[in-house]
């Protein structure tokens, strides 16, 4: 990608629909959910036996696109129905919601928050009817905790209280691993070190052998760094190792080969740590740094110019007392 | 967190000396709605709070304020202050006038200093102007500004828990780059401290981590002060303070205290001059 897409309607994969297409099954788009006029061009796509995923939009939220930015999903196994992602709003959890009950009506057991982004767990508000497990990174309650209510206020100034949606705490926390039995099929649960952030959680799914990194896995879109860029590239070795070969990312395309976009992620990774460490060893100041660093990657990154020098902020911090 | 008290100065803590009470979180109704007017009223309110009734001049070349005019991160708001080092600042005051505590920083000049250039990292809580206040030798006061787009920086959580947040409290390091013999040496000092704003919520008890954060800092070289520094809420966590002296060959000192009695002292030897 060598643009940032900040059209809604940019979103490879999309423009080829129909207007017949774009109907949800006959269902007219005024008695939907409200997600703003980019619900228009949101549909979720079968990934594997059971398992679809509605891509995120590669822009930031805004009123019209009710937060919905990113990967959300769910899982139909035999047993019942697991959310992967509840999505970045009440109205974007709503929008999955009524997806789900377009494919199956099995009930709603479990709901996945992989980490404590508001793009990643302002949709479970939507669920909290169907009483299910909420899964979450040990860390997550406490991560939740500080920064919930702070988040909550952000997304209300946008979207407005209606459909921004409560702060959903885990019911279920992951200190290691876990596992979760939807009869047909396993998921397992992995709780990783700071990377991304303090509480991400990844998920594989015996069904489909699919790995579901959440945001440990940024396709396209520039990774956001918010926990430890260290730690980052230490636990996107670790899913290598776990060996799958598709993934479904947090954000980017639906599914990916796993190996490629790790080696893209790693390389932004590498390019900003090796970039920062060199700043700082040679004194240039952090205002200097946001300007420089990473500078290569730039053509290879949706939203570059808005996230990089955040990252170099975040980075500088963490490496400056190495 | 917005805590509306309303545009008047009556019950907000100016942050230094100036913050007699404890620290309540607090905030300006203020935004990026406000005007000129609104904007240079304030200033007024807050000078006057500061400086009383002694007139402050307008200056272009006593003191200059850099900041990026968006912050890429609120709680994290590089400033670099650049003032003449012939020896006519005696002392240069930050004002963050939209922060809950806009009284930022005051840096007091000893013989040893050489204040051309002066950076920290501080927070900025909203869209806002910031003011830079010197004082000459001959007491006269001169103000720069700058309009910085930026929210939530006093307010924003830490990545980590206030246990992980308070780790290593009080430890210190110094840089110092490369320098002529004769030269004033440049020097970077970074303390380990949360600085907590008393507006960060803690994890575990979802109640506000009570405001934490070095109030005093003095860097002497021998017995030579480079600088004072007093400070308040609206420097970021783990303080990173760029600056000058003029090297006498002695190690540089620096103690360091919060306002819950904390206090820390570091000494570092500069490199001699390369020649
Ligand atoms: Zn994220």
């Amino acid at each position: 990608m060598t643009a940032p897409a900040v059209q809604p309607r940019a979103f490879p994969g999309q423009r080829a629909l129909s207007r017949r297409g774009v109907l949800f099954g006959g269902l007219c788009l005024c008695c939907l959910p409200t997600l703003g006029r980019a619900a228009e061009f949101f549909t979720t796509e079968e990934v594997g036996p059971g398992i679809f995923v509605r891509k995120g939009l590669i822009v930031d939220a805004t009123a019209d696109n009710a937060d919905a930015i990113a990967n959300i999903g769910f899982i139909v196994g035999k047993t019942g129905v697991l959310v992967t992602e509840s999505g970045g709003s009440l109205a974007d959890g709503q929008w999955l919601r009524a997806e789900i009950a377009k494919r199956t009506q099995k009930p709603i057991t479990h709901v996945v928050l992989t980490h404590v982004h508001p793009d990643h767990v302002f949709g479970a508000g939507a669920f909290e009817q169907d009483k299910p497990v909420f899964i979450g990174h040990a860390k997550l309650t406490e991560a939740l905790s500080a920064r919930g209510e702070f988040y909550r206020k952000r997304l209300i100034d946008l979207l407005g209280e209606a459909r921004t949606g409560p702060v959903v705490y885990p019911t279920m926390t992951v200190a290691d691993t876990a596992e979760v039995d939807l009869g047909d099929r396993r998921l397992t649960f992995t709780a990783h070190g700071p990377a991304h952030t303090t509480s991400d959680l990844s998920m594989i799914d015996s069904g489909s052998g699919l790995l579901f990194p959440a945001d440990l896995l940024f396709v396209n879109r520039i990774p956001s760094l918010d926990g430890s860029l260290k730690g980052w590239l230490t636990e996107a070795a670790r899913l290598k190792a776990m060996g799958p070969s598709r993934a479904v990312p947090g954000h980017g395309p639906v599914t990916v080969d796993l190996a490629p976009a790790l080696a893209d992620l790693t390389g932004y990774l590498t390019a900003l740590r090796d970039g920062t460490r060199a700043a700082i060893a040679k004194d240039v100041s952090i205002e200097k740094a946001v300007d420089t660093v990473a500078r290569d990657q730039r053509d290879k990154w949706a939203l570059f110019d808005t996230y990089n020098g955040r990252n170099v902020t975040v980075a500088y911090q963490e490496l400056e007392w190495e | 967190m917005t805590f509306r008290i309303g545009k008047t100065l009556s019950s907000l803590a100016l942050g230094l000396a100036l913050a007699t009470t404890a620290l309540t979180p607090v905030a300006w109704a203020a935004g990026a709605s406000d005007t000129d007017q609104e904007r240079a009223a304030r200033w007024h309110e807050i000078a006057t709070s500061i400086f009383g009734d002694r007139p402050i001049a307008q200056t272009d070349s006593l003191v200059k304020i850099d900041a990026p005019v968006r912050a890429l991160d609120a709680a994290l708001v590089p400033i670099t202050l650049t003032m003449p080092n012939d020896g006519q600042i005696k002392a240069v005051s930050l004002i963050i006038d939209d922060n809950p505590a806009p009284y930022a920083a005051k840096f007091e000049f000893g013989p040893a200093a050489d204040p051309a250039e002066l950076k920290l990292r501080v927070r900025v809580n909203n869209y806002t102007d910031m003011h830079a206040v010197v004082e000459t030798q001959d007491g006269k006061l001169y103000e720069a500004k700058q309009f910085v787009k930026a929210s939530g920086g006093c307010s924003a959580p830490m990545g980590m828990s206030d246990e992980e947040a308070m780790k290593g409290m009080g430890d210190m390091r110094m840089k110092f780059a490369e320098s002529q013999p004769g030269k004033p040496v440049e020097a970077t000092l970074m303390v380990r401290h949360p600085n907590f704003s008393g507006m960060q919520m803690n994890q575990v008890t979802r109640d506000y981590t009570p405001a934490r954060y070095i109030d005093k800092l003095t860097v002497s070289a021998g017995n030579q002060k480079v600088f004072t520094l007093t400070g308040d809420i609206s420097i970021a966590s783990n303080p990173v303070i760029n600056f000058a002296f003029k090297p006498d060959g002695k190690p540089i000192q620096v103690a360091a205290s919060d306002n819950q009695g904390g206090h820390w002292q570091h000494s570092f030897t500069p490199p001699s001059p390369t020649n």
